[in-house]
Formats: C-alpha cells, sequence, structure tokens
C-alpha cells in the first residue's frame, strides 16, 4: 500500500462561514496503480489532491483524518520531512500550465531548481552540466523538441501543448512513486489533448509510478485507469475496478453521471442530473447527494450512508444497498 | 559515448550563450527610450564629479570654512561659473561637493530602508493571516503615521542636528512604504499556482520568498528606488532648510539653498547653483526610473 487517506475532512475557513467540503474521504492507492477520481468540477476533486502534498491555500483547515504515504502519516510530518517527500517522491501536473510556470523566470532556471533540489535531497551536489543531461533526458521523455530553444524560453514563448509538456517534465522530475494529475488536458485542445494523454500513460507504465488522474473526461479515465473513485460533493459515492464501474455503476450518481456524458454515437443530449451541487456552508445532513437523488428515501436525508462493500472491488456508499 | 560528448559542446555554448544575452536583452530594453539614457548619463556624471570632487572642483578648498572677503558677492564669470557667496566662496565648488553629500543620503537611506522594508514586506505577505502579518503590518503603520520633519526635529533635539541623525529619521519613516509595496504583491502573487507547484515540488520558504516572489516585484521595487532617491534628496534638502539637517559649513545642497536664500534676490546665483543642482539630480533619477521600468516591463 503506497497511499492509504482515511475518514478525510477539508474545511475552508472564511470570516463568515465555513465551507464543509471533504467530507469523510477515503482512497487507496497500491504501488503501479493508476486510480481515477470523476466527479463534477467543485465536487473537491482538486482539494484532495492539494491535501496529500499539504498545499491548500491558508484557509485550508484539514479538521480529522489521517493521510498515509508509505507508513508514515503525511498531515503529522515535520516541513522538512514532507519537503523530501515532495521533492523526490510525489510530482503534480496542474490544471493550467500557463499558470503554474513562473512568469519571470526562463524554464531553465525553473527545471534546474527543481532537480537541483531533488539531487540534493538525494545527497548529490550536482554540477550544471549534469543538470542539463538530466533535462535534456526529461524532454527526451516528454518528446519536446528542440530542448535548447525550450530552456532557454520563458513561458510565455511557448504553445500550450509545449507549456503542457514542460509541467509534466518538471512533475516527472519530482515523482519518484507517485504522480498526481489534477485534470492535465482541460486547457488544452483536442489533438494536444490526445497526445499529452498518451505521454502520460507511457511514461507512468514505462517507470512504473503510481498515479491519480483527476478528471471530468471520463472516456479518458476509462482508458487511463484501474481503479476509479467518484467523488460528489466531498463524498466518496463509489470505489470500484474501472471496467466494473463504467459496465455496471450502482450509484444513483455514478449511473446519472455516465448517462450524461454526451457521446457522439448517441442522438441528441443525455438528460444530465437536475439540480446542482449543495452549498457547502450547509450541507445535507444525511447523502450529500439526496437533494438531486431519484431515489431518494427517507433514511437518506438524515443518515450518512456507510460504506457497503458488493464485492471484492466494488464498494459503495449508498442506502440503496443496505 | 559519442553522445555525451555532442551534448557537452552544446551545452558549453549554451552557457556562454546565455550569460551574454541575459545582459544584451537588458541593454537593448534600456536603451530604447532616450531620455532614460540621458537621465543614466547625468548621474554617472554626477557620481563622478562627487567622487573626484577634490580634483575636478576649481576651488576645493572652498568646500568648508574658507573667508576672503574681496572675492565676497562676486556674479557668475569665467573664473567663478556660479558665482562667490557672501563670503567668498565659489558655489560651483560647493554645490560639486554637494553631489558627493546627496549621494551619501541616497546611498545610506535605501541602503537601510530597502532591505528591511521588501523582506518584512514578503515575510508579511507570505505569512497572511498569521499574527506575524499582523505585526509587521501594524508597526509599519505607526510608522507611517510619523511625520518625518517632526521625527527629524524631535531626533535633533534630542541628539545633535546633523546629516547622520536626519537621514535616520527619513530612514525610520520610509521603510514602512516598502513593506506596504513588497506586502501587498506578495498577496495577491501568495496563492497562484506557481508558487503552489514551487511548494509542491518540495521548495522550501526561503525559495519561495526569493526566488519566486522577489524577482517578480523586483522591477516595480527598483523603479520605486529609483524614483525614491529623488525624493531622499528632497526630504534632505527640506530638512536641512529648516535647519535640522547638515549645518553650515557643510556644503550639503539643501543647506547651501537655506544659508544663501537670504540674499535673495539681488544675489540670484548664489541659491542658483545649489538649487539647480537638487533639480538636475532629482530629474535624473526619475528618467532613470522609467528606463529601468522598461527593462523590466517586458518580463
Amino acid at each position: 500500500m503506497l497511499l492509504k487517506i482515511d475518514n478525510l475532512y477539508v474545511n475552508y475557513r472564511s470570516y463568515w462561514y465555513t465551507l464543509k467540503v471533504l467530507n469523510g474521504v477515503w482512497l487507496k492507492v497500491e504501488r503501479g496503480e493508476r486510480v481515477g477520481i470523476i466527479g463534477e468540477s467543485g465536487s473537491g476533486k482538486t482539494t484532495l489532491l492539494k491535501t496529500i502534498l499539504r498545499i491548500l491555500p491558508q484557509n485550508g483547515i484539514i479538521s480529522k483524518g489521517e493521510i498515509i504515504y508509505e507508513g508514515r502519516n503525511i498531515l503529522k510530518l515535520s516541513d522538512g520531512e514532507l519537503a523530501k517527500i515532495r521533492r523526490r517522491e510525489i510530482g503534480m501536473i496542474f490544471q493550467d500550465p500557463m499558470a503554474a510556470l513562473n512568469p519571470v523566470f526562463k524554464i531553465r532556471d525553473q527545471l534546474y531548481d527543481i532537480l537541483k533540489y531533488r539531487m540534493m535531497a538525494e545527497g548529490r551536489n550536482p554540477s550544471s552540466k549534469e543538470l542539463y543531461e538530466e533535462s535534456l533526458k526529461l524532454f527526451n521523455d516528454v518528446r519536446l523538441p528542440d530542448p535548447d530553444r525550450v530552456l532557454e524560453s520563458y513561458p510565455f514563448q511557448l504553445s500550450g501543448g509545449m507549456r503542457q509538456r514542460v509541467m509534466i517534465a518538471m512533475a516527472l522530475a519530482s515523482a519518484g512513486k507517485l504522480l498526481l494529475a489534477d485534470e492535465p488536458t482541460t486547457n488544452l485542445d483536442v489533438t494536444i489533448q490526445d497526445q499529452i494523454l498518451k505521454l502520460i500513460h507511457r511514461l507512468v507504465i514505462e517507470k512504473n509510478l503510481s498515479t491519480i488522474l483527476v478528471s471530468h473526461a471520463l472516456g479518458m479515465v476509462y482508458h487511463m485507469t484501474d481503479k476509479v473513485y467518484v467523488l460528489y460533493a466531498g463524498d466518496i459515492m463509489e470505489e470500484a475496478g474501472t471496467k466494473e464501474l463504467f459496465n455496471k455503476p450502482k450509484h444513483p450518481y455514478t449511473q446519472l453521471l455516465i448517462a450524461s456524458t454526451p457521446r457522439l454515437s448517441s442522438i441528441g443530449v443525455g438528460e444530465g442530473i437536475k439540480g446542482k451541487l449543495p452549498d457547502y456552508r450547509n450541507p445535507p445532513a444525511g447523502c450529500r447527494f439526496s437533494p438531486r437523488c431519484p431515489y431518494v428515501m427517507d433514511k437518506c436525508i438524515n443518515t450518512k450512508p456507510g460504506r457497503i462493500q458488493l464485492n471484492n472491488e466494488h464498494v459503495v456508499s449508498c442506502h440503496l444497498y443496505d | 559515448m559519442k553522445e555525451t560528448s555532442t551534448n557537452e559542446v552544446r551545452f558549453l555554448e549554451l552557457e556562454k550563450k546565455v550569460k551574454r544575452e541575459n545582459w544584451r536583452r537588458m541593454w537593448f530594453r534600456f536603451r530604447k527610450s532616450k531620455l532614460s539614457i540621458v537621465g543614466l548619463s547625468i548621474i554617472l556624471i554626477l557620481l563622478l564629479m562627487a567622487i573626484f570632487a577634490e580634483y575636478i572642483a576649481p576651488y576645493p578648498s572652498h568646500a568648508g570654512l574658507y573667508i576672503a572677503f574681496k572675492n565676497a558677492y562676486k556674479p557668475p564669470s569665467l573664473e567663478h561659473f556660479l558665482g562667490t557667496d557672501m563670503y567668498g566662496r565659489d558655489v560651483f565648488s560647493r554645490v560639486i561637493f554637494g553631489f558627493r553629500y546627496a549621494f551619501m543620503m541616497i546611498g545610506l537611506v535605501l541602503l537601510l530602508v530597502v532591505p528591511t522594508g521588501v523582506v518584512l514586506g514578503l515575510i508579511a505577505g507570505y505569512y497572511r493571516g498569521t499574527f506575524i502579518e499582523t505585526l509587521i503590518v501594524r508597526l509599519s503603520d505607526i510608522f507611517i503615521s510619523l511625520p518625518p520633519l517632526v521625527l527629524a526635529l524631535s531626533i535633533a533635539s534630542i541628539l545633535e542636528p546633523n546629516i547622520f541623525n536626519a537621514m535616520m529619521a527619513v530612514s525610520l519613516m520610509w521603510w514602512p512604504w516598502y513593506v506596504k509595496l513588497t506586502y501587498s504583491m506578495t498577496v495577491s502573487l501568495r496563492n497562484e499556482p506557481f508558487i503552489l507547484a514551487a511548494e509542491s515540488q518540495g521548495a522550501s520558504t526561503l525559495h519561495i520568498l526569493f526566488r519566486e516572489l522577489l524577482p517578480i516585484q523586483l522591477g516595480t521595487i527598483l523603479t520605486k528606488v529609483t524614483l525614491d532617491a529623488g525624493w531622499v534628496i528632497l526630504i534632505g534638502a527640506a530638512i536641512s532648510f529648516v535647519g535640522l539637517g547638515a549645518q553650515p559649513p557643510t556644503p550639503d545642497l539643501g543647506t547651501m539653498v537655506s544659508e544663501y536664500s537670504k540674499y535673495l534676490p539681488e544675489y540670484w546665483w548664489m541659491s542658483l547653483g545649489p538649487a539647480a543642482g537638487i533639480v538636475l539630480i532629482i530629474l535624473a533619477f526619475n528618467l532613470l526610473g522609467d528606463g529601468i521600468r522598461d527593462v523590466f516591463a517586458g518580463e
């Protein structure tokens, strides 16, 4: 077991109210396993990833729970130990490659810093020649043409696809064991999306990395993951092997989510799910999906459903299966 | 084997090219504005004059206490470019020595003020929402609310009135402005994705503060520094004018204006020299400030 999150509660606090975002999330990642998290925008997917690396904004409070990474609780680590993990074991690809690169430094300076930090965490003191060769290797991994020019460019001089490749190279530089990808293709056009996905897919298999892929592009999750978690309004609704989940979704939310995906083969647009995400200031006490659920029962409104194990790779959190 | 050797050649070439290009690019941007070149040249000339004042000034001994009444009240001539004052001292020589004091004031104040203010501002912005932020921001508010002239007055009455104490007083009210500037920029940059990205890569707090947050703000800070250089001269002159700064016979530009203004309007050349000196130095720094802004604006 590489990463195990249990009973995680995260709130965003502001002066007037508290947003109760993550509501007892659980998650398990085995070594070499590729895990997907799906759910609509605003359901807490990015918050979950940020919590794993402890890079929540200052008003994000982790009120309960534990994140066990290789037997150690990340939430209790000292800054120094956490920095070591960030530098060489976990890497993260951010949503917006433009915003995630510092605009006033050349790619070279930014990438060298990351490599330097990682090598220093490994107890080496790299020369600038080593750094250069290491970056060539990384750029080759992410199929970036003309590495010398890229190194000497500022982020704004590169195209969206190239920036995302640079971001992936940077994430790879510090991802020894686990790669977190936060909607890596949302801001790219479709042809580039496809290339980037194939790239990530290939790299993950080549380097035998565990991955957590966050996305609302279901097709991409279907092809790239072994296991999927469905997150809705900060609650894990369902956990299952990818094939199992897409073929036999059990939770009403998962069923609706899959049904509402627009398909080229179908006629017209899907049904969609009526209603919207609950107000995080005062979320439903029971199942957070209950206000929108077509099968809602009395106990859904006040009691939070537990985890119900359907078979060895399928867990659902819904009163329908009690 | 062959691969590494070509890599090595490429690497060495790249290293050289980068160092050259960075400076070239900055100079290219700076050069585009003719006025900033003018500003820079004026400052360089004045600086050289200040450093080599003993050799450049026609009458170096006239800078301090020197009396020759037979030469007093001479209007500008070839012998004395800016005329002579009531003691027969050459005003031009005194102005050249005045530049030396002006640059000393700028150097002293900015050296005290800029690092303190910038570092405190970065820290306050980075630790937003904690007591560190409250402490630094409120403290700077207190200092901002003290009027500089009154502060200089009280410091001068406690200690002796001289140029050093006057500059201390100016510095004391000046650093909070740099805190405010960097603080507000840091706060808005603090949660930018690239800062989170750096944190996610395991960057230390020092790295975030000085390698990520500071360089973005450097252009703004440097522009403010050059514009402030002019202000330091102006405030220094004001303090000297009311008699709390440099004392006669120190050839400070402000002190000289204050001394010689008693002889206006008949002996206009006396105050003209130091006044023009003040205008020139402030103007040059303002022009330079525009140029520096252009250098950083492109990025």
